[in-house]
């Protein structure tokens, strides 16, 4: 029955899309404002597309295992929790999210930008309808959440237990709106192309969009590195594992994006730049899942995969990038920029190339496995040591030119306080020295790292004072910058003071190290609902203070599917971080256990949420200006 | 010159969506069998206790050399022991056992626990010796006769077939 209705639903969304498309093309033809059907079935369209989804959340609640996509992710003793979100955890809901989504921000879109041309407006509409009808077909035909199976199993096969966690129940909902809201910007660039609407005021039109996905990209690119250092059990919160890579891409695209954005509504410079920013960001997104679902990439997020899948995407990515092509060879003009070396426009654009080298450097890292397979039948991974040497002492005159770009002026700058900047930089080094004579020594690379990210933290507080003097203060990008500079800071500390130790340990057993020891006191045999759990009792004891922490690493057992996982123990604090795994050693009485004190974990969390606060308060000072 | 840049771009993209057309039919397990017939390369690996050193010239005195890969925290290759014991007996056969990035303790606990199969015991602490014979997770094994050549590659725990493999081929 459900199966039906879904099945129903999509059709008519079909019929929906279709029918936008044919109004929208008529509606462009005659004199006056858009037709108000247009808005009634942009509103139906999004309204049937979310009931659509429901009736799939409602087969996951039902656990109605007719449907095969239920069967294959979902198990009757799933929590309800699991159950619902197991909804987009897996490909076939995944597409339903990218439709809803393109859907709504198709709505939206048009609602809220009333003061522009109704030619633009209407193609951004058409244009994204079609898009939208692309993603249709691809669900109905290929990955269709309602294809039934016969017989209709008794049960299901349940859900990867590493993916039953909270933070996995909210990434992927976070990361499709980054993802799939960059095609209305997309959409909206094409149009622009087409109707030549090259004015400032096409900046107002998508600005408030490329924040809004690029908030959301950056939230989830965080819940998911969150999930990996609580969930994967080895520490670490980056991998550069190409699924991660995927997520990052747009994200450089998206950043790039609306620093342009501001030198193209104020100059009026820069208009196909932004457009080339537009359409790549959605290309990324759609190049990502390309290389994620159609499964030529192995990478730890292994989606079930499907060549046919892949042919489809790959279509799908070949029509959008040779149509953008296209377009773009027909329509750009050559523009000459009389830019003044010293000024915030120039600024900006480094920013830009940076973005674009970060870009470059990732995605060369993420395929070049494919091209030496698929050329040379040599298999290879780009692993972290590449990303490392390439991206990291490029950051160190990245975050120094950040800290400089904001204070430059438009078209001519002139830095007067030379001096200024001289102090901050020597209170940069004293404050690297004091952590190594505290502390201890590090890298010539962590130092300049740790130099730049301090020059740009003190020089971004130090912009507040002065703006509070003249009243000014432009918060957003204030905390927005030092948060980055904070973020990299930590990271770094991070990395150079995480201290890590590897033993096997016999129940009772206590071990050694530094100011440290560590003992495993307890293990416990404990059944819960869908799996059973040894849980260990250890205590961690710092010698000097002699403060006491008892932790509890987790081996599960799952029933269905079998599976065994590893929990961490992680106790957080906000100078540090104890994380403690636990395996055991086949036919022997010893654990082998993993004891890592990492410090400032919880700074780095909070500084990528004080990023995204920065760019929600430009969001909404954006939202009252107009 | 405009003409030029636009066809180069093109071409770019052409090129990419060919790649990751043709990669979409490829297989993306890692795939060592065109390593067999071929010759094994010259290797120096150190022995277990740290005495010596072995090379191709160890292989040479023997018909056959079945080189394993194994860890004592792996798991699979628990499983494949017995078989290597039973193999351990036979003539013709050399055994050398390649221990790959362990602790020394554990490794031999884990032999004198299930058996010492092999006639020599090497150790490769970083796992760099073994990329040269195409290794790239344990158990593993490859059979090589006296002039060197791989004549088998078995990737996984030995399994009851492979035994039978192995003795039709010495025999």
């Amino acid at each position: 029955m459900l199966s039906n209705l879904g099945n129903i639903l999509l059709f008519l969304n079909v019929i929906l899309s279709l029918s936008i498309i044919y109004a929208a093309n008529r509606n462009l033809k005659i004199s006056g404002g858009v037709d108000k059907n247009i808005f009634q079935l942009s509103l139906i369209q999004s309204t049937s597309i979310i009931i659509c989804f429901f009736v799939l959340i409602a087969a996951f609640i039902v656990s109605d295992f007719s449907l095969i996509t239920v069967y294959q992710n979902s198990h009757s003793l799933k929590p309800l929790f699991y159950k619902i979100a197991g909804t987009w955890g897996n490909h076939e809901g995944s597409l339903m999210l990218w439709a809803i989504i393109l859907s709504i921000f198709s709505f939206l879109f048009l609602v809220y930008n009333k003061n522009h041309p109704k030619k633009f407006r209407l193609l951004t509409l058409i244009i994204q309808n079609i898009l939208i009808l692309g993603f249709l077909f691809f669900i109905l035909f290929n990955s269709n959440p309602f294809s039934k199976i016969s017989p209709i199993p008794s049960e299901g096969l349940g859900l990867n237990p590493i993916l039953q966690d909270p933070a996995l129940a909210i990434h992927p909902p976070l990361l499709y709106v980054g993802f799939v809201g960059a095609s209305i910007y997309f959409s909206a660039a094409i149009a622009s192309l087409i109707t030549n609407y090259s004015e400032k005021s096409f900046s107002l039109s998508i600005k408030n969009w490329v924040l809004i996905s690029w908030c959301f990209q950056t939230l989830g690119i965080l819940v998911g590195s969150i999930w990996a250092y609580y969930e994967l059990g080895w520490g670490g919160f980056w991998f550069w594992d190409p699924v991660e890579n995927a997520s990052l891409l747009p994200w450089f695209a998206m950043t790039a994006l609306f620093h342009s954005l501001i030198v193209f509504e104020k100059r009026n410079l820069f208009y196909f730049w932004v457009i080339i920013l537009c359409l790549i960001t959605f290309t990324l997104s759609v190049t990502g899942t390309f290389l994620v679902r159609s499964g030529i990439l192995n990478s730890v997020h292994t989606f079930a995969s499907d060549p046919t899948r892949g042919v489809y995407i790959l279509i799908f990515l070949s029509l959008m990038i040779f149509g953008c092509i296209f377009l773009l060879f027909k329509k750009y003009k050559k523009e000459n920029y009389d830019l003044n070396r010293n000024s915030k426009e120039t600024f900006i654009l480094v920013n830009n190339w940076f973005m674009m080298f970060y870009l470059i450097t990732v995605l060369l890292g993420t395929i070049y496995p494919i091209f030496t397979d698929a050329l040379t039948d040599n298999k290879i991974s780009v692993g972290p040591p590449f990303y490392n040497a390439i991206i990291l002492p490029v950051v160190v005159v990245f975050l120094l030119f950040m800290a400089l770009g904001p204070k430059a002026k438009w078209i001519k700058n002139k830095f007067e306080n030379i001096r200024t900047y001289i102090l901050i930089l020597t209170g940069a080094i004293g404050l690297n020295l004091a952590i190594i004579f505290f502390f201890k020594s590090y890298s010539l690379l962590s130092n300049f790292i740790i130099i730049s990210a301090l020059f740009l933290i003190i020089s971004s507080l130090m912009d507040i004072l002065k703006a509070l003097k003249k009243n000014k203060l432009d918060f957003a990008r204030i905390i927005s910058h030092t948060s980055f500079g904070f973020l990299v800071l930590f990271i770094g500390l991070n990395d150079i003071f995480t201290l890590e130790k590897d033993y096997n340990i016999k129940l009772g057993e206590t071990k050694k190290f530094e100011n440290y020891s560590i003992q495993l006191q307890n293990l416990d045999l404990k059944n819960y609902k869908n799996y059973q759990a040894v849980i260990g009792r250890l205590e961690i004891k710092n010698i000097n203070s002699n403060q006491t922490n008892i932790l509890n690493p987790e081996i599960r057992i799952y029933d269905n599917p079998k599976t065994l996982t590893y929990e961490a123990a992680i106790k957080t604090s906000l100078i540090k971080d104890y994380y403690l795994t636990m395996s055991n050693i086949d036919r022997s009485d010893y654990y082998n256990i993993k004891f890592q004190k990492k410090p400032l974990m919880v700074w780095i969390w909070i500084s990528v949420i004080m990023i995204v606060v920065g760019g929600s308060l430009r969001l909404f000072s954006n939202a009252k200006n107009n | 010159m405009q003409k030029i840049i636009k066809i180069i771009i093109l071409f770019i993209f052409l090129f990419v969506i060919g790649i990751f057309y043709i990669s979409l039919t490829r297989d993306t397990n890692y795939n060592t069998s065109s390593l067999i017939n071929k010759e094994t390369p010259e290797f120096k690996i150190i022995s277990f206790d740290d005495s010596n050193f072995f090379t191709r010239d160890d292989i040479k005195k023997y018909d056959y050399t079945l080189i394993n890969f194994w860890a004592s925290w792996c798991a699979p290759c628990r499983i494949e022991h017995p078989i290597l014991m039973k193999l351990s007996q036979k003539k013709n056969l050399m055994l050398l056992g390649i221990n790959f990035k362990d602790k020394e303790l554990q490794a031999k606990t884990f032999l004198s626990e299930l058996g010492n199969p092999y006639d020599l015991l090497a150790k490769d602490k970083n796992g760099k010796n073994s990329v040269k014979f195409g290794i790239y997770g344990i158990p593993e094994s490859i059979l090589i006769n006296k002039e060197f050549i791989i004549i088998k590659k078995f990737v996984g725990p030995l399994s009851a077939d492979d035994y039978n493999n192995i003795i039709k081929i010495i025999e």
